[in-house]
């Protein structure tokens, strides 16, 4: 388990930054990842069929830069940690070969219901492959 | 410009709801298992049915992020599970295909959520047709981005009940490039960014060498003494073409700043801190900051040189960190 400890939301303030995840994409991750989120578009997992459509290689799909954002923010905050929701806007994509790395940090916290509010980055070598932000319930 | 008349056809149908698109299986142990094992997911909410037990769910409970995944149509396009609407939620997405805009990428995945759900829950989804933009034109091409909000709900014996919603947004566009077909076993050519190498003439040869040996070289009159940065062939102060260098103590403080904000440039820095630095021997060079906090910097910072390296070594350029006053 990366935590099994749960960040309380009196232990958190605006401005904490999330610790970064680097994360290598690959072949198989971009390929896997489709699958295992039900997308079977071509582009996710077949070279030949995502070059034809002008892509130089396969690219990550959107649901699965859903799920590792999921993962960068509950990996800091913990199993406790409830998603309220979880908004992402896609931009430069994800080849084999790049590393994506996750920053974010604490842009508000509401006291009344418990709630706090990350906004995400993950960056590749071509700029930011998605921003977004995750809204949380802590314990 | 007037829009084109087929157009019409499709704003009309903003707003419009479409019927159920069931999931294929219900929420279940084995795929919230092989999804959270590529994520690398490990929160044991999903996967410890011990240590689900003991949350207020009374059991384990499906990734959030897992729940469009739940009814998509899985390898066979439109191949919908039995009894979801013989609508297609897409349709205007093929009506701006047939009159030209062939390629789609998805931009925007707002997910929300009423609550998580549990092992054995059947969920599907209605879908409204929210928005479709202007043409306009992005780096990728001409086209439209058409909003669709899908309504996620569990089937219940006493009514069934929303669990979430997602807000998808996707960009259907004719692409600016049209893309050459790609020859049959050609490697892939995954675009790499690098960093602009600097132009180097006779004149600023002296500047980079320094850099690439680890020195921030000025030029110097030899025959008056006055130092002048960027380089330049003549002397600013006597006009002489004699010169040399000296190695500056790369010590200096903040003359002034600039945070590149907007476009993002990758492979820069984002936001990019550009500093104007005067160097205690009295020139001034622009470099860039490493380092500083956001709405930290302060013109008369402190700074000290350091040397970066670039793109596997292939460049190197003198960067400026604050230090203590």
């Amino acid at each position: 388990m990366t935590s099994k400890n749960s960040k309380r939301f009196d232990d958190v303030r605006p401005g904490e930054a999330l610790p970064e995840l680097a994360i290598p994409i690959t072949t198989t991750l971009i390929a896997s990842a489709a699958i295992a989120t039900r997308d079977y578009f071509p582009g996710h997992h077949d070279m030949e069929a995502a070059q034809q459509l002008g892509s130089p290689h396969v690219f990550m799909n959107i649901l699965t830069t859903s799920g590792l954002s999921q993962r960068f923010v509950e990996g800091w905050a913990g199993p406790a940690a409830r998603f309220k929701d979880l908004k992402i806007k896609l931009g430069a994509p994800n080849y084999p070969g790049d590393t994506m790395t996750f920053s974010g940090e604490v842009v508000r916290t509401d006291a009344a219901s418990r709630e706090v509010e990350i906004a995400l980055k993950g960056k590749n070598s071509m700029g930011s492959h998605v921003t977004g932000t995750a809204t949380l319930v802590l314990p | 410009m007037a829009e084109q008349e087929w157009m019409s056809e499709v704003r009309a149908k903003v707003g419009r709801e479409y019927g159920r698109v069931y999931a294929w299986d219900e929420v279940n142990a084995p795929m919230i298992r092989q999804w959270c094992e590529v994520m690398g997911v490990d929160n044991p909410l999903y996967l410890d049915a011990d240590h689900a037990a003991t949350t207020e769910f009374g059991g384990i409970v499906a990734p959030p992020a897992m729940l469009q995944a739940w009814c998509l149509e899985g390898l066979h396009m439109n191949n919908y599970a039995p009894g979801s609407t013989d609508e297609n939620p897409y349709e205007v997405l093929k009506t701006l295909e047939a009159h030209g805009y062939p390629s789609v990428v998805a931009v925007n995945s707002d997910l929300s959520f009423e609550r998580y759900v549990k092992l054995g829950e059947k969920l599907y989804y209605t879908t409204r047709l929210d928005a479709v933009g202007e043409e306009k034109t992005t780096a990728l091409g001409t086209g439209y981005f058409v909003t669709l909000i899908m309504s996620f709900f569990s089937q219940k014996p006493e009514g069934d009940e929303k669990v979430g919603q997602l807000l998808f947004r996707v960009f259907k566009f004719r692409p600016a490039n049209v893309p050459k077909p790609v020859e049959k076993g050609a490697a892939p050519a995954v675009p790499k960014f690098k960093r602009p190498k600097p132009g180097i003439s006779d004149d600023t040869r002296f500047f980079w060498e320094g850099v690439d040996a680890g020195k921030l070289l000025i030029q110097r009159c030899t025959c008056c003494g006055t130092l002048r940065h960027p380089p330049a062939p003549v002397c600013i102060k006597c006009h002489s073409f004699d010169w040399d260098t000296v190695e500056a103590s790369g010590k200096g403080q903040l003359y002034s700043f600039v945070v590149m904000h907007y476009p993002e440039v990758p492979p820069f820095e984002h936001p990019n801190p550009i500093g104007l630095i005067e160097l205690d021997e009295g020139v001034r060079l622009i470099a860039g900051l490493v380092g500083v906090k956001r709405g930290e910097i302060r013109i008369g910072q402190r700074v000290q040189v350091e040397f970066q390296s670039f793109d596997d070594g292939e460049l190197t350029l003198p960067m400026f960190r604050p230090v203590a006053a």
